[in-house]
């Protein structure tokens, strides 16, 4: 057999392949006459063959078949075949393979081999991937090396002892005898390595990190290492760039860090020569850079004095005008791990960072805009806000996602006013609309409901960004659902804030046709728009085209749509006179977002506990009570209690069918995990005149008993009560109406009146017309506000035909049990 | 610690690549070309830290990379390294390079793999930075070297012009080499191995 081409031969041979198909097959033939080689066992040719393999598994092709091969390199007595044998160790094997276990016998030898480089060698290898078992069986070698007075031997073992201690931690404390002389070595390269290790050390194990404190006095040790850095003169063998070895002040500077945090003592002693650092070295070249971004670094996170911290921050800031763009990186980077402790000493160097953000490099306008971010406080949101704007609009769309999140979380922690807070959303909404997160469309919707002054002008906005532009879906979700809530406001051109525009309801039952039917639309717009328009039907007056258009998508193929629209089609038909109670103005729901990402609010609703264990856990707020209500009427006493806003969101079809009528997607919202805090917002005047919202109440069902307030001429009216909640004061009264007689009463109007100190609501009856023989009730809702805890008391007034002729009568009701007022 | 370093040229042949942490061979060819993508797309007047892709740990780790002539030199490590530090770093390798080598260029890289290797091995070892000291390093590198040589049967002799006289093949050189002006006319020399 020819002997093995050379490595050199190989690789120039490989060179000349023009093609990818050419390179495969002159690879796979070696790659036979290789493994036929190594079936030969030629002990002359194996380290060239090896190497070849080496080669060829650079460039990407299968070499395990190798792997043995090199077993039998190790094990072979010359250095040549060692070294290459070692090489392909590193390379092919690894722990995960069974015969990496072979070599620990091999390595054993070679660390007691009287060549120092084999033993380099073995260390080598050993550090690189040596397994946990292998590390336990050797780590007395090592051990034993570490004391050697060979410095070439010392540094290797101390690196390879840092792997050891990463395998298995438990021999850390085997290593620690050895360590106690390492620093006082005059050689750079086994101070840079044992550094090292005490630095694996103390990060590990907090028992060593107190040890080194207080029984070895490294902190003095360390600092009089890097004192004489400093001071000595230029020493040619370790000057890099004018500054005597950098790479061991960084280490010594980190270990420094490690050392002084959280400990007094040991920050006080490396306050002098931190100080002497960062004032003494030349900033001119990147090397004095990297020792003062180090220094800058240990400074901010030890216990050191103010003056220092002060000084760091300076530093940072001075790096931040450098011309060189890794500098700039480096500070913005480490600006942005100071900025939480040293806030106001970074605000000073707001202007330079927002600056940043105009910069070309990519990485560099990340650092400042999560720095800009982390700066936004009270006073200088209007600036900073402009600014970060007019970044969203001119970034790449990499960032815009991140960006808009950042700028609702800002508006929301500091609006100064929520005309600029609905303006800013609406910025980002049209800039960025498609990379905004889903769950920005609840929390939007909940902030526009909680602005109530501001809805007119915000259905205007929202109405002209649509009119332009339809492509961006949260925008327009956003845009539908303030339509429908708002679409009164709108079509009578009551904004105050700016120009009211002239619009009238067909244009603007137009737009959202045009939603339903664009192919810009997703399904959940196209939900969004439907339900829009039914909610329209109530405030508009052209309810024959929304009952068209509501009909047509009742044969829709997307089932979502389908399904509303049959039940929209239902409404319309069947429970008509439902329509106007069901369809009403949202209340204002309740913030479930915490103010900004670090703060949990506790729950302080003791009820929205008790609730917790119910069975349906939909977070539809009000409208679906009053659907429940219904429910309570058409089907009997199955009351469904409806936790408002309390828990982790599920969508708003969990419950009932009607609650799916209402379910708009978005008022689930309120996406966090926490137990949702309920914090009210101040309730607004109890009474309503339509634009303010109502507060929220709950089913709790249990507790009080239903009365008869009336029974007179087969006239029979029952009270039931619910308990508002959050605002006890409120309670909720259900009349049922029934006629047990052989007539309907027709026309029946029920009215009712209360003491001055009490509040009175009325809401629409079911019907006017009460059927004959208890076939049926005559339902409606009454609220009673009573803040001074009184004792209830009401006078009701009764008209209605009966037979033809009018009745009318008055009686009082007294009886009222005692739960439903106090 | 440095998780990978990778030597590349510009168009992503992978000249050097050592991983020190456990990666298939799949993946070890994936992210040598995740890291190309990344890097190369960088502008020249751009700073030369980037986060890591996502095969090789994602925003936790960063690629710290120099681009010299046709070469990549990319180190990627994770956070307890300092970014400077590792640039400084690289600077002192082809430094080493270049003295090891005599005006280092892409070629000598391709056909002396494994002596990169070695002198890689003594700066860093376990994906800790071992010597950062350059005349220690080429000290070590060279008493290795003569060990392989005395071994080898040759004492004394460059490694290269030994091996370049015997791959000579002298029968088949070109009795005449015509470089522009100069003509340089060559012996007749018996070939000797």
């Amino acid at each position: 057999m020819p002997a093995p081409i050379r490595l050199r031969e190989l690789i120039r041979t490989i060179r000349t392949a023009r093609t990818q198909a050419e390179e495969r097959e002159m690879i796979q033939k070696e790659c036979a006459a290789i493994r036929s080689s190594f079936r030969e066992e030629d002990n002359t040719y194996r380290c060239r063959n090896v190497a070849k393999l080496l080669y060829m598994h650079m460039l990407g092709y299968p070499a395990h078949f190798g792997q043995l091969e090199c077993l039998k390199l190790i094990a072979s007595q010359k250095f040549t075949d060692k070294r290459i044998g070692y090489l392909g160790a590193m390379l092919l094997l690894d722990e995960r393979q069974d015969v990496h276990l072979l070599m620990t016998n091999c390595i054993k030898n070679d660390l007691n081999h009287s060549t120092q480089y084999v033993q380099g060698l073995a260390l080598c290898t050993l550090g690189c991937m040596g397994s946990s078992e292998m590390c336990r069986d050797l780590a007395g070698e090592v051990e034993k090396l570490l004391k050697t007075s060979n410095s070439y031997l010392r540094k290797k073992a101390a690196l390879c002892a840092v792997h050891v201690i990463r395998k298995v931690p438990e021999l850390m404390e085997m290593f620690l005898p050895a360590t106690k002389n390492l620093l006082s070595e005059k050689n750079h390269g086994v101070l840079h390595t044992s550094v090292v290790l005490l630095t694996e050390m103390c990060e590990r194990s907090p028992d060593m990190l107190s040890h080194f404190r207080k029984n070895e006095k490294l902190v003095p040790q360390l600092v009089r290492i890097l004192k004489n850095l400093i001071m000595s003169g230029y020493s040619p063998e370790h000057d890099v760039s004018g500054i005597s070895d950098p790479f061991l002040q960084v280490r010594i500077l980190r270990l420094l860090r490690i050392l002084g945090r959280g400990d007094d003592d040991s920050s006080e002693a490396m306050n002098d020569i931190l100080a002497q650092v960062a004032t003494n070295t030349e900033t001119s070249k990147n090397v004095g850079n990297a020792i003062l971004y180090e220094t800058v670094l240990t400074i901010m996170d030890i216990k050191s004095e103010s003056g220092l911290r002060v000084l760091a921050i300076n530093i940072l800031g001075r790096f931040l005008l450098n011309n060189d763009k890794n500098i700039r990186y480096v500070a913005l980077t480490s600006l942005l791990k100071t900025v939480q402790t040293d806030h106001n000493a970074v605000q000073r160097h707001r202007s330079t960072i927002v600056d940043c953000l105009k910069d070309l490099d990519v990485s560099i306008k990340r650092r400042a805009m999560e720095l800009s971010f982390a700066l936004v406080n009270g006073n200088n949101i209007r600036g900073m806000m402009k600014e970060l704007l007019y970044f969203l609009d001119s970034c790449d769309p990499e960032f815009k996602a991140d960006c808009a999140s950042g700028v609702f979380l800002a508006a929301e922690k500091y609006a100064p006013s929520k005309r600029w807070h609905i303006d800013t959303i609406m910025r980002v909404l049209t800039t960025a609309g498609s990379y905004v997160r889903d769950d920005s469309v609840p929390n939007l919707i909940q902030l526009i409901t909680n602005s109530v002054e501001m809805h007119a002008y915000t259905v205007q906005r929202l109405y002209k960004a649509i009119l332009d532009d339809i492509s961006q879906q949260p925008l327009v979700q956003v845009a539908s659902w303030c339509i429908g809530e708002y679409g009164d406001l709108l079509v009578s051109g009551q904004c105050e804030e700016e120009e009211p525009i002239q619009v009238t309801e067909d244009e603007v039952l137009d737009v959202l046709e045009g939603l339903l039917v664009s192919n810009l639309s997703t399904p959940v717009t196209r939900g969004y728009s439907l339900t829009a328009i039914m909610k329209l039907s109530t405030r508009f007056s052209s309810v024959n085209r929304i009952k068209k258009v509501v009909s047509i998508y009742g044969s829709s193929i997307d089932v979502e749509l389908q399904q509303r629209a049959v039940e929209y089609n239902a409404l319309f038909k069947k429970y008509d006179h439902m329509r106007p109670a069901l369809l009403e103005r949202m209340p204002i729901m309740e913030k479930t977002a915490t103010n900004g990402p670090t703060e949990i609010v506790q729950t302080n609703g003791e009820t929205e506990s008790s609730v917790l264990d119910t069975k349906h856990p939909a977070t539809v707020p009000q409208p679906a009570n009053q659907a429940n209500d219904l429910l309570d009427l058409l089907g009997g006493n199955d009351v469904v209690p409806v936790i408002q806003t309390a828990l982790p969101t599920k969508p708003a079809s969990a419950g009932g069918e009607l609650l799916d009528l209402l379910g708009d997607l978005s008022l689930t919202g309120g996406p966090t995990p926490a137990p949702a805090p309920s914090v009210p917002i101040s309730q607004p005047p109890f009474l309503l005149d339509g634009l303010s919202s109502q507060p929220l109440f709950n089913d709790v069902a249990a507790g009080i008993p239903p009365m008869t307030a009336y029974n007179k001429n087969g006239l029979k009216i029952e009270f039931t009560f619910e308990r508002s909640n959050p605002n006890p004061n409120i309670a909720v009264i259900t009349i049922h109406a029934s006629n047990s007689t052989e007539a309907d009463m027709t026309d029946f109007v029920f009215q009712a009146a209360v003491p001055k100190t009490f509040q009175l609501q009325l809401l629409s009856p079911s019907s006017n017309i009460v059927p004959a023989l208890n076939q049926g009730t005559v339902t409606q809702v009454i609220r009673v506000l009573n803040p001074q805890k009184q004792q209830l008391r009401m006078r009701i007034k009764l008209t209605y035909t009966y037979k033809g002729s009018p009745v009318q009568d008055l009686a009082e009701v007294n009886n009222f049990p005692p739960q439903s007022w106090q | 610690m440095i998780k990978a370093i990778l030597i590349f040229n510009n168009h992503g042949k992978p000249r050097l690549s050592k991983f020190y942490e456990h990666y298939s061979e799949d993946t070890e060819q994936q992210i040598i070309r995740e890291t190309f993508h990344l890097v190369s797309k960088r502008d020249e007047n751009v700073c030369n830290f980037l986060e890591g892709g996502l095969l090789i740990g994602g925003s936790d780790n960063k690629l710290i990379y120099r681009h010299y002539a046709t070469l990549y030199f990319v180190f990627c490590v994770d956070s307890s390294e300092s970014e400077l530090g590792i640039l400084d770093l690289i600077q002192v390798f082809v430094e080493t390079l270049d003295k090891c080598f005599e005006n280092v260029c892409e070629l000598d890289l391709i056909f002396h793999v494994d002596k990169v290797h070695n002198i890689l091995a003594e700066m860093v070892m376990g994906g800790m930075v071992l010597e950062t000291n350059m005349n220690e390093i080429i000290t070590q590198i060279d008493a290795q070297n003569k060990m392989e040589k005395s071994e080898a049967g040759i004492a004394g002799a460059p490694a290269r012009a030994v091996s370049a006289v015997k791959n000579m093949n002298l029968p088949e050189m070109p009795r005449n080499i015509n470089i522009g002006d100069i003509s340089i006319k060559v012996p007749n020399l018996p070939s000797f191995k």
